[in-house]
Formats: C-alpha cells, structure tokens, sequence
C-alpha cells in the first residue's frame, strides 16, 4: 500500500508524518467551537439542514438485549422515518452489533431499503481488547453477513502507551478485509484520548491507513462527540485533503441528541471542512434518540407547532 | 432530498423593536435631560439612515455640567460612604444586564459592529467593569495605595466610538468607585448608548449630578480638556488628539490618563497551534472591523510558515461573513463614519503604490453605508506607511521574520506600543518574547482578550497609565505615588 506517500509504513516514517503535525491549543479550539455556536440557523436553511441531517444518521442500536425484533423495528424507521410523511429521506445507514448485521440486511431488502447502508461495530468494539485474529474474524464475519461499512475501534491502550505502529498496522490490516466490498470507519474513542493533540495525532494516522471515515466516539464513553473534538477531525480532514486531493469523512457519534446540537455540527461541517462535507457521503451522525427530534422539528416547521412525542414513532 | 451545493444561513436579524430611539436628544446635566442648543445627526453607518438628532454641547453646557459634578461631589458623592457607593454601581451594573439586549441593539445600530459581538462581548464586559469596581468601592484603603487614598474630584472624560458603552464603562465606573463624579462625552458618532446609559443613572437613583453626560464633538472635547472646574481628564482615542491633551493639560492642576493609538505585533512563530494562531490573527485585526486600538494589525509571521499561515489564512477570510450588523450570523459589520472608511482606503492605497500586495476577501459589500472588505497587504516592509501607521480597520499588514531575535526588533521598531501577541506551543519561549516586547498588554496564544481586572495601556506613544484592575483605579486616586 502506498499510504498516499505520507508513510512507508515503517515507525520511523510514522513518527516522522506525525512530528511534523502542528499542535492544537485547547482554549482556541474551544473557543472557535464555542463562537461557531452561536450561528443562528433559521427558515430554509433550518429545513434544509433538518432534512440533510435526517440523511446523516447512522441510526443505532447497540444493546446487549438487541434482539431480531428490534434490529428489524429499526431498519424499517430507517428506510421511511416518518411514516405519515414519505418526503422525510432514509437515514444514512443502520449501525448494529456483528451478528445483527445479516438480519438488517435482509431486512432492508426486504422492505426496499436497498440504498441504506449497514454499518457493523468491529474489532471487539467497545473496547478494542483482543487478539488481532480476533478483529480480524470480527470484520471478516460483518462483511460476509453482509455490512458495507466496518466501524472499527483503535486500541487506546496502544495509542496513548505512543505504540503507534501498531495502531497504524491494524487499521492497515482491517482496511485490508474491507477491501471494496466496506467503508471503513474509524472509531478513536476521543473521551479515552483526551487531548486535541492525540485527537488530532490518531486522525491523520488513520487518514493515512487507508479510513474512509474517522469517527469519534463508540457512544459507551463520555463525553464523546464534543464540538471542540469535532472541529479538529474536520481541520484534519480539511488539511489532508490538501495534503492528498482526498476526502476523507467524519462520523460524531454519541451526546447528539437534539436538532439543535445536529445543527450546530452541520455549521462546523460548513465553515471548518466546507460545504464540500455536507452530504452524508463524507458526513454521517451516528446517533439513536436524534432522529426523532428531527422529525419532531420538520413537523412544527410544517405545521406551526409541536406536536406530541406520540405522533413519531419508537422503535 | 433536495440538493444543494451550500449550506446558505438565512437571515437571523436582531429586533430593533426593543430599543425606542427619540428624534432628538439633550444632554444629562444634574440628573436631568435637559434641552440642547444646536444640533447634528447622528447615522446608522450600516444603512445611512438618520437615527436621531444630538445635541452639540457650547461653553453654557459644559460649565453647568462641570457645576453640576462639583456639587455633587462636595455635597453628597465625597461624603458617602464607599460602601454605600458600592450598592450604586451594583445597582447600575445589575440593570446594565437586565438591559443588555436594548444595549446590544443599540449599540450595533449606532456604531455599526455585529450584533453578536455587541451581544457577547461589548455589554457583558461593559456590565463586568461596574461589577468589578463597585467591589473596590468600601475596599480603597487595601488597594496598596496607602490608607487614606482620596477620589481627585471632577474627572472629565472623553471616550471614542469603537467600543461606545464599553469605554464609558472602563471610564465611569473606577471614577465612581474612587469616588469622583464624571463629565463624560462619548464621540459625535455614537452618542446613543451613552445616552441609554443615562437613563440607567435615572433608574438607579444616583444622585443627581454624579454622572453628566454632554454630546458633541472635538469642539465640546476641548471645553472639557480645558475647563478649570475639571481635576482629572481621561481621554481614549487618537494619539493626534492625545498629544493636544497633554499640551493643554501641562500647565495645569489637572492629572491626565491617555489610551492612545497602536500598531500591534502579532507575532506567529513556526512551533505554533496553526490552526487556533490562524483564528487568533482573525481575532487579532478583523474583531469590530478592526476598530481596535489595540489591534494586531501587524501580522509578524517566521518565514518556515509563512506560506502556511497565509495559504489557511486566506481560506479562513473567505469564510467571515460581512454585511448586515444586525444579523445575528454577521462577523464583520459597517465601517463606522464616511470619514474613517476615507482614511481606510487612503492608507490601503498608500501600500499600493508602495508596493504592499494586496488580497481582499472575496464577499459582497452592501450598496449603503461604509464598507471595507476584510484585506490584507503582503510583501510589507518596516519602512511601508501600513506598517507604521493605525489604519483602524479590518485591514492587516503581513511582514516576515527568520529569527525570533528580529521579530522582537521588528515588533518593537514602532512608536506606539499598547499590544502584542506571540504564538507559540514553546513556553520558554512565550515567556522570553513578552519579556522582550515594549507594550503594555501581551497576549500569548490569544487575543483580544479583555477583563476588568486586567490593567490595560499602552508603551510610548499608546498612552500614559493604566484603565482596569487595581492600575487602573490608581488613576482616580490622587496622593498616591503611581507605578
């Protein structure tokens, strides 16, 4: 693999691609975050942003009492959101544990949902503690049961002990099995990584191992998809892509719960990467409980007012 | 889903239907608005619509106003207990909150700066300076001043247009604390909060006569300057206008504080954060259009990231939003006056001709009002007019370095020396640089950063003494050696 010549994949060429980053000062970048939330996003640009956002989320469920029943439930709120309202777009893709992922499948098929995703949590998600050969069946078996894009956790252990190399060379390896069948996303587990500067250090690693996407958060840890950590992924990916001519996508998952907070990462999207990242191509929000905070908001700019939380659908 | 290629924010204006402007105002003289003589307009910059009519204050307003302050600072300010003063300025700072939109509107419609600094940064911080200082009011004698530190009297001040409410505020409250009564003149072109402002004296029940606000220009400035009833003049604005102070100031009793003009280093060395530097050099010289004294108007960049910095820089100026002040997603608004937008284009047109290259940020400018694109000027040299001299506008000056031995040169070769900013991940060398530089506030890995508990002031030309924190308050205290 070429590493788009940033690295040869030896850890002296690592080291030195990750040397040569620039470092992030907390209290600017938090202050920048914090300026980017007070944009006042109303009338069409709110619609718009509502609908783009609905088109966005990796809708998820990641539950030990996941059962086909709900994995199902899920896949059909997916594909139609709204069920009064067949203007409302399908989600992004569905994002489920290795062994639902067969079943969402033939789901989605089933109900006509060929044009949404399933993306499977990998590398013994959470925690990312086990052997290689494990990681790497986990992702074997997601990709034959049928999901188009892994979303892998690094091994925070390896990261913050500074074994780079091996952090770069698993997400080598996994990307390897994903080959053009999945999207690879990277989970960094930035509420583990703490620092800007590793936030910033593990996305052009992952950028260079091959990511389609870097992600931030398994949703198990707080504080995860913060704005701050947000917009240093997408300066990253902003930078890189100079670096590369290549987009690379940014997933915030865990913490976005409301339209509001939904709005506010698409300005981040819009005046950090650009509005070249404001398509759920290069933009997803992994996310459970927003989508129907979504609908909720379409329905009052509709019709003028709120409607009761009975009139969108738990699933 | 229906596409499109941005992400275009709809307007988001601010009501002005919670500000009531009169069609004409007076002067606050005595606790009273009283009539003025003569009068002038006084504009919306964004849109040139008259906004009201000011009264322009002659020799009969400045004496009954200088009267009115005399009395009530030897009849009832000099003989109230500190702590009793204290509860006023509390009282004022408390309404100043409760009125912070109808100040933020106001302000933004008056001055021409957006909404969301006006909002965010001009009344919140304008509120802070009473509250800080009705703190200091019962506590003069812990201040390190000696025990018995005693208020001048009269202070006369004359503030600029830049930061209207906020540079009453700076100016106001430490006198009132020390216990002086002011005679204040906000500038010709902002006159209205400072108006405001004197209904929140009314509605705070301060005695009559402590604060007197008069209106008008230069010509009513100098009345004050040189009024024989006045013990303290503090002035903030040009270093032109600062100098006559001080000339007619000399052969008096008076004591003087000058916040005078700068032409701020901001120096970006190559360890630096890139990304929050880039923001900060944003901060540094397009916050209020660059209506900023202290300004970071000289963009001293180390040659290794020059191209770099320049390079995200200028995608980063593409991204501000110029226009409507009001709109509550604006960056940069209106150039405050015809005349300052004049000065603006002269300067800009000087580093033209002297060879300064010049990139303005691609944006639609409105048809009416003052407008300047955010612009910088590359490839300048210490002996450019742009390096040297205020240009007071969202326009910055870009030079380059090679050793931080010659950027400290180049950022102290000025005769001004009110700011500084250094950018670097390095703490050694954040710590060696400040030392180094000759100004009065240096920011390390920020800018633009203000509180009141921070004295602020400039080097040389930049002024003489210190508004903010126990410096500050110093001013307004006499029989007290100052530092």
């Amino acid at each position: 693999m070429s590493f788009y010549g940033l690295v040869d994949g030896t850890e002296a060429s690592l080291k030195k691609y990750l040397g040569s980053l620039s470092g992030v000062d907390q209290v600017g970048a938090d202050a920048r975050a914090a300026m980017l939330a007070t944009r006042s996003i109303k009338a069409a640009s709110k619609r718009w942003a509502i609908d783009t956002a609905i088109s966005m989320v990796d809708l998820t469920t990641l539950e030990g009492a996941d059962t086909p029943g709900k994995v199902q439930g899920l896949c059909t709120k997916a594909v139609r959101p709204d069920p009064t309202d067949s203007t409302v777009p399908s989600v992004g893709a569905v994002c489920v544990y290795n062994d639902m992922v067969g079943i969402a499948r033939t789901h989605l098929d089933l109900i006509g949902g060929h044009h949404v995703g399933v993306a499977a949590v990998s590398t013994a998600f959470p925690s990312g503690r086990a052997s290689m050969a494990v990681k790497i069946q986990d992702t074997q078996d997601a990709i034959n049961a049928g999901a188009s894009e892994i979303d892998m956790v690094i091994d925070r252990g390896a990261f913050l002990s500074g074994r780079y190399i091996e952090v770069f060379d698993e997400i080598v390896k996994i990307r390897e099995i994903c080959g053009t069948k999945a999207h690879l996303k990277v989970i960094f587990e930035t509420g583990e990584l703490v620092t800007y500067d590793n936030v910033r250090k593990a996305s052009f690693m992952a950028m260079a191992a091959g990511a389609d996407f870097i992600k931030t958060s398994t949703g198990k840890v707080a504080p995860a998809a913060t704005a701050p950590v947000v917009l240093v992924m997408l300066e990253a990916v902003r930078d890189f892509y100079a670096m590369t001519k290549v987009r690379i996508g940014v997933k915030p998952a865990g913490g976005i719960r409301n339209t509001k907070d939904a709005i506010k990462q698409l300005v981040l999207v819009n005046e950090i990467a650009g509005p070249e990242w404001l398509t759920p191509s290069l933009f997803r929000i992994g996310a459970s409980a927003l989508l129907n905070d979504l609908l909720m908001q379409r329905m009052k700019m509709d019709d003028g007012y709120y409607a009761s939380p009975q009139y969108v659908t738990i699933d | 889903m229906e596409e499109k290629l941005s992400f275009e924010y709809a307007p988001a204006p601010e009501s002005r239907a919670l500000v009531t402007i009169k069609a004409k105002y007076g002067h606050f003289i005595g606790g009273k608005f009283v009539a003025g003589s003569k009068h002038f307009p006084t504009i919306n910059p964004a849109t040139e619509e008259v906004l009201s009519q000011i009264a322009l204050a002659g020799k009969a307003e400045v004496d009954g106003a200088v009267k009115a302050a005399r009395k009530a600072y030897s009849t009832v300010w000099s003989k109230m207990s500190g702590k009793e003063r204290g509860k006023y300025l509390f009282r004022i700072a408390r309404i100043m909150q409760e009125r912070a939109r109808e100040f933020a509107v106001l302000e933004s419609l008056d001055n021409g700066k957006p909404i969301r600094e006006s909002r965010d940064v001009d009344v919140p911080l304008a509120a802070a300076h009473f509250f800080y200082h009705a703190g200091w009011a019962d506590k003069l004698e812990y201040a390190g001043l000696g025990t018995t530190p005693k208020a001048h009297g009269v202070a006369g001040q004359i503030i600029p247009w830049n930061f209207p409410l906020l540079m009453l505020a700076w100016k106001v409250a430490p006198a009132l604390a020390a216990g002086n009564t002011v005679v204040l003149k906000p500038a010709e072109t902002t006159s209205l909060t400072a108006l405001l402002f004197a209904e929140v004296c009314q509605q705070a029940e301060l005695p009559a006569g402590v604060v007197n606000i008069i209106t008008g220009d230069g010509s009513t400035g100098a009345l004050i300057v040189n009024h024989p009833g006045i013990d303290k003049i503090a002035f903030t604005g040009s270093t032109e206008v600062g100098k006559i102070i001080a000339r007619a100031v000399a052969p008096t009793h008076k004591s003087v504080t000058l916040e005078l003009g700068g032409k701020a280093a901001n120096i970006v060395f190559d360890d630096a954060a890139i990304d929050e530097a880039v923001e900060g050099i944003v901060n540094g010289i397009f916050f209020n259009q660059g209506h900023v004294c202290c300004a970071g108007s000289r963009l001293i960049l180390q040659e290794s990231v020059a191209d770099e910095v320049l390079e995200k820089l200028k995608a980063r100026m593409a991204k501000i939003r110029v226009g409507d002040p009001m709109d509550k997603n604006t960056d940069l608004g209106a150039i405050n006056s015809k005349e300052q937008l004049l000065k603006i284009r002269e300067l800009c047109a000087s580093g033209d001709s002297e060879g300064g290259e010049r990139w303005s940020a691609p944006c639609d400018l409105p048809a009416k009002g003052f407008w300047f694109a955010p612009t910088i000027f590359t490839g300048v040299t210490q002996a450019h007019r742009i390096a040297r001299e205020e240009i007071f506008g969202p326009v910055l000056s870009v030079l380059t370095f090679r050793t931080p031995q010659e950027a400290i040169d180049k950022a102290n070769n000025t005769p001004f020396g009110l700011s500084a900013g250094i950018w670097s991940e390095k703490g050694s060398k954040v710590l060696w640089a400040s030392q180094q530089l000759r100004a009065g506030v240096i920011w390390a890995n920020t800018f633009n950063k203000f509180d009141p508990t921070s004295p602020f002031g400039g080097y040389k030309e930049s002024g003489w003494g210190r508004e903010g924190g126990r410096h500050g308050l110093s001013a307004y205290l006499k029989g007290v050696s100052h530092e």
